[in-house]
């Protein structure tokens, strides 16, 4: 496209300022309208049944006595969504997901959805459809689906990555290794060998608004599709795929989002929602309830993690290992994978060997949460390194400083890498003053590092400038949490106006090109480059109206300050604002404006490091947070509050992750605490103030140097929070969530 | 099952309804009245974003009947601001950043609002154990908690 | 010529080679090639792929150009959350 996204080293004028966002008044006033407000004339209200069964095969549904139900309008089941996948596994698996085929497979799988005129009706019609269930053995535990005997979701699994191919059907889809060196040899050389076993267990993204949706299907094949979503051109494809639609044909607009973090870039019920709609002919309003949202969405994954370390006395690690099992719920994806290719990222290794292996289980389909599958990873490998600093009596910063990978080190998943935070990061954390606070009673203090990658994409975005000389910006990733704030900075700084000046607005579908969802912290990144270069086709267009007025080359008009000035001798020092040429440019050739079709590639990756300190009350096990700093490289911060705002809310996420939140099940495979009640968020009496400390190491592929920052700071918490725990309760934990009755039978073991 | 009229007053105005005996004030507001700024994230009474003031106490609406409403006095988000005039913890909100999504934020301003008529100097403590019935998953609090602080101060000092 | 380096889950698919010499001028050349000599890479390619050069991870500008004994390495797409 001509655009060159290499960094170009300038002093900002708005970018770095924090000016109040554009869609705040909105969302202080309840206008802002998200998923579940928004209503067309004649909906139908959908429910979708749901198995109460762990595991079972589906014997039969009868829908006969609901369709009968005065006010019911469709019911349908997977027999309306016949499989169009053509054999692609993840799309099979998404379809099966959405709703049941023959089997169910975990308690909450969708069986059998209704629309009728109201939700009384709807409730009342769920009752009259009947389904057989031929219950079957059901495991939970990613440890017990890997066992001999253990009760199996699928005969045909072959554990892929394995050769000789397993001849007997498992639980375990897949299994990738990563590593370089002689793991053996490095691990004869160590002087100091920590060798342990860590569990997480399964928590869920917990964004406060559920999924909810308003589908309306015409006969004539045109649809729109009204949802909270992070992707609403992904959810458009996934949506006409699944449902053999044309997608041409469907109309995605996004509404606002109330939170997503990975759990709203993929679709739950919509397909259902679309078919229903199709059926009756109707537009259906569909909205999951917070039982629903915990039981039949996508958390993330439970696992069991095998770490072993090995270093020399003076503190170099020569030899790292480790096995990661993650559970991916009934259908394989590649979240084990992942964790491998994360666990030790951020070490400077010789000798390193990861194994991940995807665990299939009767549990809900997992799906991405915020860096995913990264902080479990790095809480079994940040544990076992603070354990070894402990044994070697190194400070544990000063440990990972000299172990600490940078640019030209071979990464323990396969690249080398390029120029890269991790030193900076730890740097920071040491001369913090957190660390030198004097830490009371039964208190202690655990650091932590980590990292996530940052994501490009395709990208659109339309910049127009009116007649008054305002600028609307039209972008296409949706706003989780203050992008448009950021991006109407960048357009300010790149046409010299102010951030006043501009509007950003987030467009549906069929009105802007495609753009990959918000996911990958890529939204600021991408975005922001898509419009610098939407900006500077625009200041192109004006230059050459300004050169039409004025009769002079265009390589003779400059654009600063918001101005088109001559600079020809004989010219004068003619100038004309950005004001002055939209007032013109019904004269000059129409409307400007600048578009961007972009695929932002090559982002780099961001760092944190994270200090925590609790106190564990020994009587209770009850732990409270009592300071916490994350330290993140941001590379360029385009609106400083959101930045830290990120920084702070990937901290609590990971603190509630390492403290209390986790999926229950009971004997009978079913989740006994789908509720905000029993699923223990972090609340506000929790916390305290998290302090934040911007690091700025350019990204030299984006023009500011702007890095994507809001996964990374999901990734330490689960580590710091554990390392300061054990070092309070002078024992060390291995068990997340690191709730009461966990930290009480730790503190008996010790004695 | 016949519906049940209600009499009430709603950010001052008098509105009359019909309702399901099993129907939530949430749902009245949300479903018959229009007023979508109160949010539904749990249905229980667990996350506060359904946060409504009835006769000047703080509720979840959810847990209210559309029923109980008959001869009360309901406040909710939309009747916050003074025709065009934020409330300052609106812009207080705004001006620190405390929201990011911003599903939330009815529910957390109008549970401050209360805390402010009732404690206008609020310690922080004070305002966390306050707005412990307020869940907000993106923010980790700590913006919320210096909006609060810097609206009280300047409702004080006005 | 560059030498690529594959991650973990295709190198059974490439003959148990953990890395590989590949004649290509840009990455679309690259995985052109490596499919053609390993037909059994087309399932992973297809479900996503992404390339790093010289540390930088290029998960969709095909037409990037690989420099001179750059360092190459084929990974998964990932995505975030």
């Amino acid at each position: 496209m001509g655009f060159d996204p290499s960094y170009q080293d300038r002093k900002f004028n708005a970018v770095g300022t924090r000016p109040k966002r554009p869609d705040g008044i909105d969302k202080v006033t309840g206008r802002a309208r998200y998923g579940a407000d928004f209503n067309m004339p004649g909906q139908l209200v959908a429910r979708v049944l749901r198995s109460p069964h762990a595991h079972a095969r589906i014997t039969s549904i009868d829908t006969s006595r609901a369709e009968a139900l005065k006010g019911v309008k469709a019911v349908v089941t997977a027999a309306d969504m016949p499989d169009l996948t053509g054999g692609k596994r993840s799309a099979f698996a998404i379809l099966s997901n959405c709703m049941a085929r023959d089997k169910v497979f975990y308690d909450g799988h969708a069986v059998a959805a209704v629309a009728a005129i109201d939700a009384r009706t709807a409730r009342a019609a769920l009752k009259l459809i009947d389904v057989t269930y031929d219950v079957l053995p059901h495991v939970v535990d990613v440890d017990a689906a890997m066992a001999a005997d253990a009760p199996l979701l699928h005969d045909n699994v072959f554990t892929r990555g394995v050769d000789p191919r397993p001849e007997t059907s498992s639980n375990v889809a897949a299994r990738s290794e990563f590593g370089h060196g002689d793991v053996a040899a490095g691990f004869a050389a160590a002087e100091v060998v920590v060798e342990r076993t860590y569990k997480t267990e399964q928590t869920h993204q917990g964004y406060i608004e559920p999924h909810a949706c308003v589908a309306s299907v015409n006969p004539d094949g045109t649809a729109e599709l009204w949802v909270c979503t992070q992707g609403h051109f992904v959810f458009r494809q996934t949506c006409a795929d699944l449902l053999g639609m044309d997608v041409s044909k469907l109309r995605v607009t996004s509404s606002e989002i109330g939170g997503g973090f990975g759990g709203k870039t993929h679709v739950w019920a919509e397909p259902v929602a679309l078919a229903l709609s199709r059926k009756a002919g109707r537009p259906v309003k569909l909205v999951m309830s917070r039982d629903e949202v915990f039981r039949a969405s996508g958390p993330t994954s439970a696992t069991s993690i095998d770490v072993r370390i090995g270093a020399t006395s003076d503190g170099r690690i020569t030899a790292a290992d480790a096995t990661l099992r993650y559970s991916s719920g009934p259908w394989a994806d590649a979240w084990a994978e992942t964790g491998a290719m994360t666990s030790f990222a951020c070490y400077d290794l010789e000798n390193v060997r990861t194994v991940g292996l995807e665990v299939l289980v009767n549990r809900p389909k997992s799906a991405a949460y915020r860096a995913p599958s990264a902080p479990m990873a790095a809480f079994a490998v940040e544990s076992a390194v603070d354990e070894l600093a402990t044994r070697l009596g190194m400070d544990p910063v000063e440990f990972r400083i000299r172990n600490a990978a940078s640019e030209g080190t071979r990464s323990s998943y396969g690249p080398v890498y390029g120029p890269i935070g991790i030193g900076p990061t730890l740097e920071a954390a040491q001369a913090h003053a957190h660390m030198q606070a004097p830490l009371g009673e039964n208190q202690g203090r655990g650091m932590a590092c980590g990292f996530w990658f940052n994501f490009g994409g395709q990208t659109c975005t339309d910049l127009n400038v009116n007649a008054d000389g305002t600028v609307t910006l039209a972008v296409g990733t949706v706003d989780v949490g203050g992008a448009r704030a950021s991006l109407s900075l960048v357009a300010a700084e790149e046409l010299g106006i102010a951030y006043d000046r501009v509007k950003a607005v987030v467009a549906d579908t069929a009105t802007l090109g495609y753009n990959d969802m918000t996911d990958g912290s890529r939204g600021t990144f991408s975005s922001s480059m898509a419009t610098i270069s939407a900006a500077r086709n625009a200041i192109r267009v004006m230059r050459e109206r300004a050169a039409m007025t004025w009769g002079i080359p265009v390589e003779d008009v400059v654009w600063e300050d918001g101005h088109a000035r001559a600079r020809t001798p004989g010219q004068g020092n003619q100038s004309l604002s950005i004001k002055d040429i939209a007032a013109k440019s019904g004269n000059t050739g129409g409307p400007i404006a600048g578009h961007s079709e972009l695929v932002a590639d090559g982002a780099g990756v961001s760092f944190a490091t994270h200090i925590c300190d609790v106190e564990v009350d020994p009587e209770t096990g009850a732990t409270r947070v009592v300071r916490y700093t994350v330290i993140q490289d941001a590379g360029k911060a385009v609106h400083p509050d959101y930045v830290e705002g990120q920084y702070q809310g990937g901290a609590a996420q990971g603190i509630g992750w390492a403290l209390n939140e986790e999926y229950i099940y009971g004997a009978d495979g079913r989740l006994q605490n789908p509720g905000f009640l029993d699923y223990r968020v972090p609340v506000c009496s929790d916390l305290p103030m998290i302090d934040t400390q911007i690091l700025e190491i350019p990204n030299p592929n984006h023009p500011y140097g702007v890095r994507g920052v809001g996964e990374t700071s999901i990734v330490p918490p689960l580590a710091a929070v554990a390392n300061a725990v054990s070092n309070a309760a002078g024992v060390r934990l291995a068990h997340i969530p690191m709730s009461p009755p966990r930290i009480l039978a730790a503190l008996d073991q010790k004695g | 099952m016949s519906a049940i009229a209600v009499s009430t007053t709603i950010n001052g105005d008098d509105v009359e309804f019909l309702c399901n005996s099993d129907e939530t004030l949430l749902d009245v507001l949300r479903d018959r009245l229009g007023m979508t700024g109160s949010k539904e994230g749990c249905g229980t009474g667990d996350c506060g974003a359904c946060s409504t003031i009835v006769d000047g106490r703080v509720v979840c609406s959810c847990l209210v009947l559309g029923a109980e409403a008959e001869g009360r006095s309901i406040e909710t988000i939309e009747g916050m601001a003074d025709g065009a005039a934020l409330h300052p913890l609106q812009t207080k909100f705004i001006e620190h950043a405390a929201l990011q999504c911003g599903v939330c934020t009815p529910g957390f301003l109008v549970a401050s609002k209360a805390l402010l008529e009732t404690n206008p100097d609020p310690s922080e403590e004070e305002i966390r154990f306050w707005l412990a019935g307020n869940l907000c998953r993106c923010t980790g609090y700590d913006k919320i908690v210096r909006a609060v602080q810097d609206a009280a101060r300047e409702m004080r000092e006005a | 010529m560059v030498e690529v380096g594959l991650w973990g889950a295709l190198i059974p698919l490439a003959g148990n080679q953990p890395r590989v010499q590949v004649e290509a001028r840009d990455i679309r050349e690259l995985l052109r090639k490596l499919v053609e000599a390993h037909p059994g890479l087309q399932e992973p390619f297809d479900e996503g792929v992404a390339v790093v050069i010289d540390g930088t991870v290029y998960r969709d500008d095909w037409s990037r150009t690989l420099p001179d004994g750059a360092e190459v390495f084929v990974m998964r797409r990932l995505a975030g959350g």
